[in-house]
């Protein structure tokens, strides 16, 4: 059987989300078994080198960033599954959503209680620095999304079966108490 | 009632709580505000909690918690205001008192704000101040009128123009807004005697009245339809000893304003049909719930309630028939479009959020004050009275076979003679533009925003219940208009302001689909969106009332018709996107930061 | 003795008792119809919406109509669960329920409706409103980031005279519930326990408390809502 070929990104998240794909423990020599892993932090393959059959978003997209590399992996997978709940509603990074950009720039460098040294009061604006959203958007208000599981992070035990299930081209076998929101 | 006291007004309605919103519309008319301390003052009054007065103040649009002004101005912001010039209007007025709308000037004497529908559309850019109203304002016209308040002139004396038709020109009424009636039939003819009816019925049983409107098949005029004799058999024979006639003379719907004229012309006509309908129905007590927006009517409408009593038309011992009693109150409204549902109208005139009733029960069974309430529009009873004198044969040769008699329509938007118009059932569109001189005509909105909007391919539909039932509005729009922008958006932000907020349906969704209508407006739009925007139309259908139920008609009825509207700002793209503008998001950090969008 | 009348729920012939509501008909008959703002006992509102059931092919709210002999009731078609799947959407787009974070999580009802409805990602755009969160009151929270303005607090939660101390402000998506300004040294820890309680979602907090119960034996956490109206004990698969 070909292995199927994985990618895996971490958007405006917390990593928290590839935590838990590590945490299906010793499952993951059974999953090296019938996947490759292609663009993902996992195996540091910083660029595409081959179109893929599943993509996994930890994240939603807060900058200009997460934006094109969200649009890349859409470009070169076939299925697109928004991991977590920060890719599937914003999540934490979207408590700033409502907030003018220009208050929340302020209070990280210039105002803010943890802010000690920028006397000159310089708000980073380097060309080579990815733009901040207006808000930060979940995955599927960007690209289309094919899959969603949720979860902060998603269960090890969900992703485990979701991704097997869609490797093998089985139904997935989903129990009640693995997919939570929290 | 000038220099009344919290007290003395709390006093005048014997410290009922059910009479809340008479008590909030005094206090406003007076303090122009109902501040936190008159709200404390009030519940206390009241032996209510002070979150109880504020949930009702705060559901009715002209009531505030802040001063309004000296002078307050209420700008019509309806579609047809739009086409009619409403934008140079507000500019004129905004310049002319240096403030914008949704504000009040610094010295606390005029105060801007935009309202919806004023039942002016005939006769728009119209405004009402100090609750008189200003028809067909012109830039120059506001100047003058923006003078004349900073000079500190009486409101009465604002009027250069000459007063309107008919009634409009009457002492009590006294305003320059016009009748415009284009064509009378037989409720607007008058052909009835004071008391005439009166005389007539009080030979009869009540089962007798209720079954020659029955007979005539009429349907109530507001818009639902309900057969009018039905209902009164259902609240006659609702079990209770108190029982309640309403006339719903809310008149809220966009492009509606034939009430208006019949209150102006055929009062004497429409208190009499409420008097017949307390006697088939066996209540004592009438109200009729008029619309904030006609407060301009008040001094004439409670002088012929006054006369009637006098006469013996209203009143104990009715037209000399012993234990006929029947008495009219006027209860105001205080702008909220969704107290024109029946239940919704009930809950607001109990001193309540005008939030509609589940159902059952029906007003029928258990309506105001939990007594069987029948709830009437002012057409409707108007129309009783006529079938009473001419009888239901009469009635049922007019129209057609499934929609008897005739609808007095309110016509407006593109046309050379806008108005009101009665006519028989069964019209076609084509029919009724060839009457009014429609020109160009690109639309027709039918039923106003809760109704349909129709494409010239459908122009030979009929009016009548089997197939475009309406309440009466109608509104042309030629080719120059943009139906989308200037007329869908209006008519669903009409929606999402009017919405009670008590579904959730109703109170989140119209606004999620305001957003999709403007994400094509501005070329994001995907094909996806036409689809999803057609079906979210159909969650709304699980809203309790008919506000709710409709709310995505005005979308939902364009895509159906108006389909190559929409494609058209569509533009290609991959088929995984969904419209997200990159430059668009990162435009606000761009600007913050000094940087140039490279993305 | 009540009077007994027959109904059919999704084919089911059910006895149910007259003048009672078809949600408790249904319960009594182990049929769960999902609700959010109906508390047992007390007067139904009809505001969240997601009872509604087809009663004789029309759509309405099951916590408030009403059973009537004769009456046909469909509940779980497939047409009414994706409309009760998009109410619940519409409720999560609507305020910012951020689950992660929530003292309710596991024990929420909104929450728990998604996980019965397999809610995964809303169909809608989230609006991420701008809402207040207000500690004012010495003994409760109320986040309005997380309200769901189905009343409950309103209707249940009353002063020692009777009088409402939650109030609905305004109109339309504009709505907010406000805390009557003179109540707050009505409240007692019983009363503001028992406003925690009634609230579904985690908009109403007693201070001081929350996260009582670990992961894993929420309400919610192994059961999905309404399984001990339906007397199953196995539960059910989640469907992506």
């Amino acid at each position: 059987m070909n292995k199927a070929i994985v990618a895996t990104t971490s958007l405006a998240g917390c990593f928290g989300c590839h935590m838990s794909i590590l945490d299906i423990d010793e499952r993951i020599l059974e999953l090296i078994e019938v996947v490759e892993f292609n663009k993902s932090p996992i195996d540091d393959i910083k660029k595409f080198t081959k179109k893929c059959d599943i993509g996994l978003i930890e994240g939603g997209c807060c900058n200009s960033e997460n934006v094109h590399v969200l649009k890349d992996f859409r470009e070169n997978c076939k299925i697109l599954i928004a991991l977590g709940e920060c890719a599937i509603m914003g999540g934490l990074p979207a408590m700033r959503n409502g907030i003018p950009i220009k208050e929340c720039l302020e209070e990280a460098y210039i105002g803010g209680p943890t802010v000690q040294q920028n006397h000159q009061k310089i708000v980073p604006n380097d060309p080579e620095l990815p733009i901040l959203l207006d808000k930060v958007y979940p995955c599927h208000e960007v690209v289309k999304i094919d899959y969603y599981l949720p979860g902060c992070p998603p269960r090890a035990d969900l992703i485990w079966k979701a991704l097997i299930a869609l490797v093998k081209g089985e139904e997935m076998d989903l129990p009640y108490e693995v997919i939570k929101f929290d | 009632m000038m220099g009344a006291t919290v007290d003395t007004i709390l006093s005048k309605y014997r410290h009922d709580s059910t009479r809340l919103m008479d008590i909030l519309i005094d206090v406003q008319d007076e303090k122009s505000c109902i501040s936190d301390d008159t709200v404390k003052e009030i519940a206390k009054g009241l032996k209510i909690s002070m979150a109880d007065v504020e949930q009702t103040l705060s559901f009715y649009h002209f009531f505030s918690k802040t001063p309004t002004g000296k002078y307050t101005v209420y700008l019509n912001d309806s579609v047809v205001a739009f086409m009619m010039g409403r934008e140079k209007i507000a500019k004129a007025f905004e310049e002319a008192v240096g403030c914008k709308f949704g504000e009040v000037t610094a010295d606390g004497l005029i105060g801007l704000f935009n309202t919806s529908c004023i039942g002016m559309n005939d006769q728009e850019p119209a405004a009402i101040i100090n609750n008189r109203v200003f028809t067909r304002l012109t830039p120059f016209r506001v100047k003058e009128l923006v003078k004349d308040m900073k000079a500190g002139k009486d409101i009465d004396e604002m009027y250069s123009a000459k007063t309107g038709d008919g009634n409009n020109s009457h002492e009590l009424v006294h305003s320059v807004v016009n009748n415009h009636i284009r064509k009378e039939g037989p409720i607007l003819k008058t052909d009835v005697r004071q008391g005439e009816i009166i005389e007539k019925i009080t030979k009869m049983t009540p089962e007798e009245v209720i079954k020659e409107i029955k007979d005539s098949n009429i349907r109530g005029r507001g818009g639902a339809g309900f057969p009018t004799g039905l209902k009164w058999e259902f609240c006659r024979r609702a079990p209770g000893k108190q029982k309640y006639i309403f006339c719903n003379a809310d008149e809220g719907e966009p492009g509606t304003f034939k009430d208006r004229v019949i209150l102006t012309e055929k009062a004497k006509l429409l208190f009499e049909g409420m008097t017949m309908a307390g006697y088939a129905v066996g209540a004592t007590q009438g109200i009729l719930y008029l619309r904030y927006e006609y407060k301009y009517l008040q001094k004439y409408l409670e002088d012929v309630i006054e006369k009637a009593e006098k006469a013996g038309w209203l009143g104990k011992n009715i037209g000399g028939r012993k234990n006929f009693e029947f008495y009219i109150r006027i209860q105001f409204g205080a702008g909220a479009y969704v107290c024109g549902e029946e239940s919704a109208l009930i809950e607001s005139a109990e001193g309540k959020r005008g939030e509609p009733r589940d159902r059952p029960p029906f007003p029928v069974e258990k309506g105001y004050l939990e007594c069987p309430t029948v709830v009437n529009n002012v057409e409707t009873l108007c129309a009783a009275v006529k079938i009473m004198k001419y009888g239901s044969e009469w009635y049922k040769s007019l129209g057609t076979a499934e929609s008897t008699g005739t609808k007095v329509l309110s016509i407006s938007g593109d046309c050379f003679h806008p108005g009101v118009y009665e006519i028989e059932w069964g019209f076609t569109i084509n029919n009724i533009l060839d009457m009014v001189a429609g020109f160009n005509v690109q639309a027709v909105q039918v039923g106003g925003p809760s109704g349909a909007l129709i494409a010239p391919n459908e122009f030979d539909r009929i009016l009548g219940y089997e197939d475009l039932a309406t309440g009466g509005s109608l509104i042309i729009f030629n080719e120059s208009r943009n139906i989308l922008k200037d007329v869908v958006l209006n008519f669903t932000e009409f929606f999402i302001e009017e919405s009670c907020g008590s579904c959730s349906t109703c109170r989140i969704l119209p606004v999620v689909m305001k957003d999709k209508l403007v994400k094509i407006l501005n070329g994001l739009g995907v094909t996806r969106d036409i689809d999803d925007l057609l079906e979210w139309g159909k969650i709304l259908k699980a809203s309790r009332c008919g506000l709710g139920q409709t709310a995505a008609n005005p979308i939902t009825s364009s895509i159906n018709n108006f389909r190559h509207l929409y494609t058209s700002l569509l533009k290609t793209k991959k088929d995984y996107e969904t419209g997200f503008d990159l430059n668009l998001a990162v435009q606000e950090a761009c600007e913050a930061t000094n940087r140039i969008a490279n993305v | 003795m009540y009077q007994t009348i027959k109904i059919i729920i999704d084919g089911k012939e059910c006895i149910a008792k007259k003048g009672q509501y078809i949600v408790e008909a249904a319960k009594e008959n182990n049929i769960y119809i999902p609700t959010l703002c109906n508390i047992e006992g007390v007067k139904p509102k009809g505001a969240c919406r997601i009872c509604t059931v087809k009663v004789n092919g029309r759509l309405m709210t099951a916590c408030t109509t009403p059973v009537a002999e004769g009456m046909s009731i469909e509940s779980e078609s497939a047409e009414l669960t994706d409309l009760r799947r998009s109410i619940i959407e519409l409720l999560f787009v609507e305020g910012n329920h951020f689950c992660p974070a929530c003292e309710k999580s596991g024990e929420c009802i909104l929450q728990a409706l998604a996980y019965r409805y397999s809610v995964m990602a809303p169909r809608f755009p989230f609006m991420f409103p701008i809402r207040e969160l207000d500690a004012s009151n010495p003994k409760i929270i109320k986040d309005h980031n997380r309200c769901v303005l189905c009343k409950r607090c309103i209707r249940v939660i009353k002063d020692d005279e009777g009088k409402n101390i939650f109030a609905f402000k305004k109109r339309g998506h504009k709505v907010e519930i406000i805390v009557d300004p003179e109540s707050a040294d009505k409240f007692t820890d019983e009363l503001a326990e028992k406003a925690m309680e009634i609230c579904p979602v985690g908009a109403i907090l007693v201070k001081g408390k929350g996260f009582k119960k670990p992961i894993g034996q929420r309400k919610y956490d192994l059961m999905p809502i309404g399984s001990d109206i339906e007397k199953v004990s196995k539960s059910k698969k989640a469907v992506l």
